[in-house]
C-alpha cells in the first residue's frame, strides 16, 4: 500500500485482516468459559473498581511529612530504624517539604508559638491529606495543661487518627498508620474536577 | 539575602528557627530563634510536688531522660540534706551511663544523617534499641522512664537486668569501632567536619558552653571528675578533650570517646552492684522524706503515717535553696530549687546545657558557608525540649 | 585511688576578697537552715563592677556565668530577685550572687559585657518576669511568642489550666445509645493488604 507523503510515518500498524484474529473466539460450556477466565486472571487481570484501586494506591504509598516536634519524634525516627521498619508499609519516604507530602504526623506537643506554623504547613499540603495526632500531647495536651501548650492539635487541624501514649510505642504508631490505611480504603474518591451541569436556556441559544 | 531555616526543617533537630543573612553562600549573620516548644515546665513545677515534677523532666532532654531525673533527684536531695545509699548510687551511675551511650548514639546517627552518611543512622538506632529495651525492663517505658525518686529508685531492679546490661556493655566497644571505621578517617567526613565551626577555648568559656562543646575546644572540665556526685569519685575513667581548635571533628571525637568511657564506667558499676547484691535496698530509710517499703507500711504504725503524709501531701523540705548540677550528655544540667517549706517548690529553675550552648552558634558560623550551619547545629548536639522547657 | 579533683577555692575566701576590694558596698550573706550554697546579696548598681572583678582577678577567675534566674516573692517588698550562679573553672569553685529588684522599677544593669552568655539568660528572665536589663543589646522575648502580653512566671499570672471535660463535669453531654448490640465489633471490610 502506497503511503501518501503527509501521513504520519510512525503509524506502522497495518490493520489485520479479519481472518487472523488474535483473540480466539470464545465458545464453550459455562464451565469451560469459567476455566478460561481463570486462566486469564492467573495471567494478571484484576477486576476492581477505580475507587478501590486509587484508594489502595494511596493507602500503600503514604509519604509522611517530617514533622517531629518533641519526644514523640524520636519514636517516629525509631520506626524508620531497622527494628520497626515502616518501609514495609510504603511510608519510609519522609519528605521535607509539605508540598510533596500527604500525611502529617504531629509528633509532640504543640506550643502556642508553633500553632500558626502547624496550620500553615497543613494548608501547604496538597489534597488528599491526612493527619495523625501522635501521642498524648498532640491529642489532648497530655501532661501539660498550662498557658503554653495547645490542648490538642485538633483545635488547629482536622485529625484522622489519634494515637495515644507518652510516647506511643513504635508498634502503636504503626497500628495507627494501619488504621489510617483502613480509613483511606473506605473513603470515597472524586476523579477529576466536579463539573457543574450546564443549564439549557429555553428560547435563545 | 535573608534566608529562614524554619521551625520545620529536616536537619534542625527539632523546632529551631535560624534566620540567616547570606551573601552568596557566605553567612553574614545567624540568629537562632527558639521558643517553638516552650512548655511552661518551670511554672507548672510550682503547682506540683517534687516527685510529680520528675515525669516532666523526662520530656526536657528526651534523648537522655534518666539524666534529667537524676539531676532533679540530686538537687532535691541536696536541699533536703540526704544522700542515697551506695547501692542506689551505683545503679544510678549504671543507668545514667547507659543513657549517655544512647544519647550519643542518637546524636551520631542524626548528625551523620545530616551530613549524608545514612548507614551510621541505622547502626546507631540498632544500639539504641538495646538500651531502650533495658529501660523497658527496668521501669516499663521505652523512653520516658521517671525511674529515679528523691532518696532512691521507684522500685528495685528486676532479676536479669545486670546480665542484660553486661551483655550490652561487652558488645558495645565493637560497635563503637564500627562507627569509627565508617567515619573517623573517611575523607568526606573529614572534609565536612575538620576546620568547620571552630570555637576557641576562651570563646567557649565566655559563652558558657559546657559538656562536649567545651571539651572539644580543649578545656578539660567534666563535672563527674571535678565536682563528683552520686559516687563518681569511685570510678576509673578518662575525660577526652579536643586537640585541634574546637572544630566539629573535635566534638565528634570527644563524643565517640565518651561512648567508650561510658562503657568502661558501666562495666565497673555492674561489678559494684553485683557486689552489693542483685536485689537489695533501693531507697533511703528516712521516712520523713522517702516512702517506706510496703512490708513496713503494713506492720509499723509510724511507717503507715509517714507513707500517708508523703503520698497525700508530699514531703516537707526545709526552707532554703539548693543548686546541683550534673554532667548530662549535653553539658551541665542544673536544677535550682527554692523551697518555702511546703511540698511544692517556690521556684524551680532548670539550667539547661543546650540553651546556653546554642548561643555559640553565631560565633561558630559567621563568615562560613551555609552548609556549615547544618554541621555546626549537628555538632552542638542540641535538644529543643531542653532549650525551650 | 588519689582524688583527681583539684583543690577548690573556698567561698568564704571569695567573700572576704570581695569585702576587701569593695569596702563600701553593702554585701549581705544569705543565712538560712537549708541555704546550701554560699550566697551574697548585693545592690544593683555595684553589680557590673563586682562581676568584672570576680572574672578578672587571677585568684578568683570566675570566668563562667552558669545561670541567671529570676524569682518572684510576691507579697514581699522587694518583690523580685535575680540570682547569678558563677563557676570558676581554674579554681574549681562555685558562687552565688543575688540582686534584689523592686516591683515599681524592675531594672538591673546587664552583665553581658562581662560574660557574653548572659545575653540569652537575661532575655529569658525578662521574658518570664518583666525585669528589664539596662544596656542589653537585644532585649526581647525569647521563649514566648513576641506578641504575648504578660509575664507568665510571676506569681499573679495564672497557670492557664483548662478544665478537661470528663463525665462528672459535663452533665449535658450526648449520652451513648443504651442498646448494647451497637457495640458489637463489625467485620472490617476494607483491608489495604
Amino acid at each position: 500500500m502506497a503511503e501518501p507523503k503527509n501521513e504520519n510515518p510512525f503509524r506502522v500498524l497495518t490493520p489485520r485482516p479479519a481472518s487472523e484474529s488474535v483473540v480466539a473466539p470464545v465458545t464453550g460450556t459455562p464451565a469451560e468459559l469459567e476455566q478460561s477466565v481463570r486462566e486469564e486472571v492467573e495471567r494478571g487481570i484484576l477486576f476492581t473498581s477505580v475507587e478501590k484501586m486509587v484508594n489502595w494506591a494511596r493507602a500503600n504509598a503514604i509519604w509522611p511529612l517530617g514533622f517531629g516536634l518533641a519526644c514523640c519524634a524520636i519514636e517516629m525516627m525509631a520506626i524508620v530504624g531497622p527494628r520497626f521498619d515502616i518501609s514495609r508499609f510504603g511510608a519510609e519516604v519522609f519528605r521535607a517539604s509539605p508540598r510533596q507530602a500527604d500525611l502529617m504526623i504531629v509528633a509532640g506537643r504543640v506550643s502556642v508559638k508553633m500553632a500558626p506554623v502547624v496550620r500553615q504547613l497543613y494548608d501547604q499540603m496538597p489534597d488528599p491529606k491526612w493527619v495523625i495526632s501522635m501521642g498524648a500531647c498532640a491529642s489532648c495536651g497530655g501532661v501539660f495543661n498550662n498557658y503554653a501548650i495547645v490542648q490538642g492539635v485538633d483545635k488547629i487541624v482536622p485529625v484522622d487518627v489519634y494515637v495515644p501514649g507518652c510516647p506511643p510505642r513504635p508498634e502503636g504508631l504503626i497500628h495507627g498508620i494501619m488504621k489510617l490505611q483502613e480509613k483511606i480504603m473506605a473513603s470515597r474518591v472524586e476523579l477529576g474536577p466536579v463539573v457543574p451541569k450546564k443549564k439549557t436556556k429555553k428560547g435563545a441559544a | 539575602m535573608t534566608l529562614n531555616m524554619g521551625p520545620q526543617h529536616p536537619s534542625t533537630h527539632g523546632v529551631l528557627r535560624v534566620v540567616l543573612e547570606l551573601d552568596g553562600e557566605t553567612v553574614l549573620k545567624a540568629k537562632p530563634i527558639i521558643g517553638y516548644l516552650h512548655t511552661g515546665m518551670e511554672k507548672q513545677a510550682e503547682y506540683k510536688t517534687y516527685t510529680q515534677s520528675i515525669p516532666q523532666t523526662d520530656r526536657m532532654d528526651y534523648l537522655a531522660p534518666l539524666s534529667n531525673n537524676l539531676a532533679l533527684c540530686l538537687s532535691a536531695e541536696k536541699l533536703l540534706g540526704i544522700e542515697a545509699p551506695p547501692r542506689v548510687q551505683a545503679i544510678r551511675v549504671l543507668l545514667t551511663e547507659l543513657t549517655r551511650i544512647s544519647a550519643h548514639c542518637v546524636w551520631l546517627g542524626t548528625h551523620a544523617l545530616d551530613i549524608g552518611a545514612m548507614t551510621v543512622f541505622f547502626y546507631c538506632f540498632r544500639e539504641r534499641e538495646k538500651v531502650l529495651s533495658i529501660y523497658d525492663m527496668v521501669c516499663g517505658a521505652r523512653m520516658t522512664a521517671s525511674y529515679f525518686r528523691v532518696g532512691g529508685l521507684a522500685s528495685d531492679i528486676p532479676v536479669g537486668l545486670l546480665d542484660k546490661c553486661e551483655k550490652f556493655v561487652d558488645e558495645m566497644p565493637a560497635h563503637t569501632d564500627e562507627y569509627e571505621t565508617l567515619l573517623s578517617k573517611n575523607p568526606i567526613w573529614l572534609a565536612r567536619t575538620e576546620g568547620v565551626a571552630p570555637l576557641t577555648a576562651a570563646q567557649a568559656v565566655a559563652l558558657g558552653a559546657t559538656g562536649p562543646t567545651l571539651r572539644g575546644s580543649g578545656v578539660s572540665w567534666d563535672l563527674r571528675r571535678n565536682q563528683p556526685y552520686s559516687g563518681y569519685e569511685q570510678y576509673d575513667f578518662d575525660v577526652p578533650v579536643g586537640k585541634s581548635g574546637g572544630d566539629a571533628y573535635d566534638r565528634y571525637m570527644v563524643r565517640v570517646n565518651e561512648i567508650r568511657q561510658s562503657t568502661r564506667i558501666a562495666k565497673q558499676a555492674i561489678q559494684k552492684v553485683r557486689a552489693m547484691g542483685e536485689q537489695g535496698e533501693y531507697r533511703l530509710r528516712d521516712y520523713k522524706y522517702v516512702l517506706p517499703s510496703k512490708e513496713e507500711v503494713k506492720t509499723s504504725m509510724e511507717a503507715l503515717i509517714h507513707h500517708f503524709k508523703i503520698v497525700a501531701h508530699g514531703f516537707f523540705p526545709p526552707v532554703g535553696e539548693a543548686y546541683q548540677a550534673i554532667e548530662a550528655p549535653k553539658g551541665e544540667l542544673g536544677f535550682y530549687f527554692i523551697s518555702d517549706g511546703t511540698p511544692r517548690p517556690w521556684r524551680m529553675k532548670v539550667r539547661s546545657p543546650s540553651f546556653v550552648n546554642l548561643q555559640t552558634l553565631p560565633t561558630m558560623v559567621e563568615g562560613r558557608l551555609v552548609a556549615d550551619v547544618i554541621t555546626a547545629i549537628g555538632s552542638l548536639d542540641i535538644v529543643l525540649g531542653e532549650i525551650d522547657r | 585511688m588519689a582524688d583527681p579533683r583539684p583543690q577548690g577555692l573556698s567561698p568564704e575566701v571569695v567573700e572576704q576578697r570581695l569585702r576587701e576590694r569593695f569596702p563600701d558596698a553593702e554585701f549581705r550573706r544569705q543565712m538560712g537552715e537549708a541555704v546550701r550554697d554560699h550566697t551574697l546579696y548585693l545592690p544593683a548598681d555595684r553589680l557590673v563592677e563586682v562581676c568584672t572583678f570576680l572574672r578578672d582577678d587571677p585568684e578568683l577567675a570566675f570566668t563562667m556565668l552558669v545561670s541567671v534566674s529570676g524569682v518572684d516573692y510576691l507579697p514581699r517588698d522587694p518583690r523580685f530577685e535575680v540570682v547569678y550562679h558563677l563557676l570558676s573553672i581554674p579554681k574549681n569553685a562555685r558562687f552565688v550572687l543575688k540582686v534584689e529588684v523592686r516591683e515599681e522599677d524592675p531594672k538591673v544593669p546587664t552583665v553581658t559585657g562581662v560574660w557574653p552568655t548572659a545575653n540569652w539568660l537575661e532575655r529569658e528572665t525578662y521574658d518570664f518576669y518583666g525585669i528589664a536589663f539596662t544596656g542589653h543589646p537585644d532585649l526581647q522575648r525569647i521563649l514566648l511568642p513576641e506578641e504575648w502580653v504578660g509575664w507568665p512566671l510571676r506569681k499573679d499570672s495564672p497557670l492557664g489550666y483548662q478544665e478537661v471535660a470528663f463525665t462528672h463535669n459535663t452533665p449535658d453531654r450526648e449520652k451513648p445509645d443504651p442498646d448494647l448490640k451497637k457495640l458489637a465489633p463489625k467485620k472490617v471490610k476494607y483491608r489495604a493488604h
